[in-house]
């Protein structure tokens, strides 16, 4: 079963949606100062977009420090976004640049906090990875 | 007033020592989206604007009007009115780019008219505005709250909805004309609107969020029921200026699926739930893409028949690693 990892800054919309999720959820700290939490196994990570208006920077600095350890990357099997689609082309922009680094499938991408929609859909789609690869790793086969 | 007693000492602001992180990053983020109507090429619309008829050319130049008061208000009240309630003299200094940017959103409107409309339209159009019930109500309900002695709170709760609710009943229009391949140049300045003010939405929630925090329960109860009852009457507003306003181009059904679905954001910018519930948000795939274009959906999760497989982290080597 897919353990999950989230970023969420001051304005607490990721924090609220994973709360709602009502899953176990390790968070990476607001702070540089504070330490990383261990890793809770094969997760997928919850990741807001935080761009410059070019689209650079649209992954937290906290969430690359989580990243750049090759230990985490390789415990990574997907990412969900967050953002807000008035950003224009740069929505949700993290999920895919994450993607694209690490190789892992973009799952979801929602706005703010999400709706009730976005909850059931990512409830059921976490379901579906506990059955599915995620806890025997195998090679990308795209 | 609160100085008389024991004057402060005045102190010059001193960005190197940051009381909130966020005032920064918000300030960065605001001033390299800096733009002026000028740079945005609103003659190339001139052929676009002439396909539109007569009645569909007087709706889009009121539903400018109507943003342009929105702003005016932005500019001139709003903005101003919450810098003596900020927590930080950074918080202050954002509230004056976010007061800029309204007097230049307000300014850019007149842009798109002198190169598109008559001036008899346009004069019209600011005649409307005035004599307009619900435009005037809504901006009446908003100005309220920023009023002088006004709950520090409470405005930015107005402030948010102005900012994530309010102006969307306007945006529609430009977005639904791109969708169709219309006045596009004018849908890429009305996005840089946009984008600056999903930022003044966020901006004002979060602080509204840091302020709840110091506030007893009893407060934050009455505080809510504040932000509720306040949505409930704005939407009631809307939804008569939207069905005025879209109806006879068959569009208010499809407006007010757009309100409910702002109307929820912006109430999340403060950090409460959604009102609105899924159904009565779904609005039109083409509106959603001309608001954030070149950026698909992603729904891995519920892609019926894809034979994607979930693969394993390449591992890369470098210790650190650049995205
Ligand atoms: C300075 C700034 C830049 C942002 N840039 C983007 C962006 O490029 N794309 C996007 O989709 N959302 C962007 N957002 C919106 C956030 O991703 C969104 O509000 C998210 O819900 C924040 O999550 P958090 O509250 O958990 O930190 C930005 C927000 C801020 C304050
Ligand atoms: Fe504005
Ligand atoms: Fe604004």
């Amino acid at each position: 079963m897919a353990g999950l990892v989230y970023y969420s800054s001051a304005s607490g919309n990721t924090r609220r949606f994973v709360e709602r999720l009502g899953r176990a959820a390790v968070r990476i700290p607001v702070s540089p100062a504070d330490p990383m939490p261990p890793m809770p196994g094969r997760y997928v990570l919850i990741c807001p977009t935080y761009a410059d208006g070019e689209g650079r920077g649209a992954v937290p600095k906290q969430v690359i420090r989580w990243l750049n350890d090759p230990e985490r990357r390789a415990g990574l099997c997907g990412v969900i976004a967050a953002g807000n689609r008035n950003f224009g082309p740069t929505y949700a922009l993290s999920g895919r640049v994450i993607a694209d680094k690490c190789n892992v499938p973009l799952l979801y991408s929602f706005e703010l906090a999400g709706t009730s929609t976005d909850i059931a859909r990512v409830t059921a789609g976490l379901d579906q990875i506990r059955d599915q690869t995620c806890s025997t790793p195998r090679p990308m086969t795209a | 007033m609160k100085d008389l007693a024991t004057p402060r000492t005045p102190r010059a602001i001193n960005w190197n020592r940051i009381q909130d992180p966020k005032d920064l990053e918000v300030w960065n983020r605001l001033t390299a989206n800096f733009w002026v109507p000028e740079k945005v090429p609103l003659s190339n619309d001139v052929q676009s604007w002439a396909t539109l008829t007569e009645a569909e050319q007087r709706l889009t130049i009121r539903v400018f009007t109507g943003l342009t008061l929105l702003d005016t208000i932005q500019a001139g009240v709003g903005a101003p009115s919450m810098m003596a309630d900020a927590a930080t003299p950074h918080e202050e200094a954002v509230l004056c780019n976010i007061a800029f940017m309204e007097a230049v959103h307000a300014r850019s409107y007149s842009s798109i008219f002198s190169t598109l409309c008559s001036t008899a339209e346009v004069d019209e159009a600011f005649r409307w505005s005035e004599e307009n019930p619900h435009l005037q109500a809504k901006a009446r309900a908003i100005l309220e709250t920023y009023a002088p002695g006004a709950d520090p709170l409470k405005r930015k709760i107005a402030s948010v909805f102005l900012e994530s609710f309010l102006f969307y009943s306007g945006f529609y229009l430009p977005m639904h004309w791109s969708s169709r391949a219309k006045l596009t140049n004018t849908a890429d300045l009305i996005r840089l609107i946009i984008r600056d003010e999903a930022i003044h939405g966020y901006y004002i929630g979060l602080k509204f969020q840091r302020g709840l925090e110091r506030e007893t329960e009893a407060r934050r109860e009455e505080l809510k029921e504040f932000a509720f009852s306040l949505m409930f009457e704005l939407y009631g507003i809307e939804a008569q200026y939207a069905e005025e306003l879209y109806d006879g181009i068959g569009l208010a059904e499809e407006v007010k699926a757009f309100l409910h679905y702002n109307a929820n954001k912006a109430l999340m910018n403060l950090g409460y739930e959604p009102l609105f519930p899924p159904e009565a948000c779904e609005v039109s795939p083409a509106i959603l893409a001309a608001l954030s274009p070149d950026s698909e959906n992603h729904d891995f999760f519920s892609g019926s028949g894809s034979s994607y497989v979930i693969g394993t982290a390449v591992a890369t080597e470098d210790e650190d690693w650049d995205f």
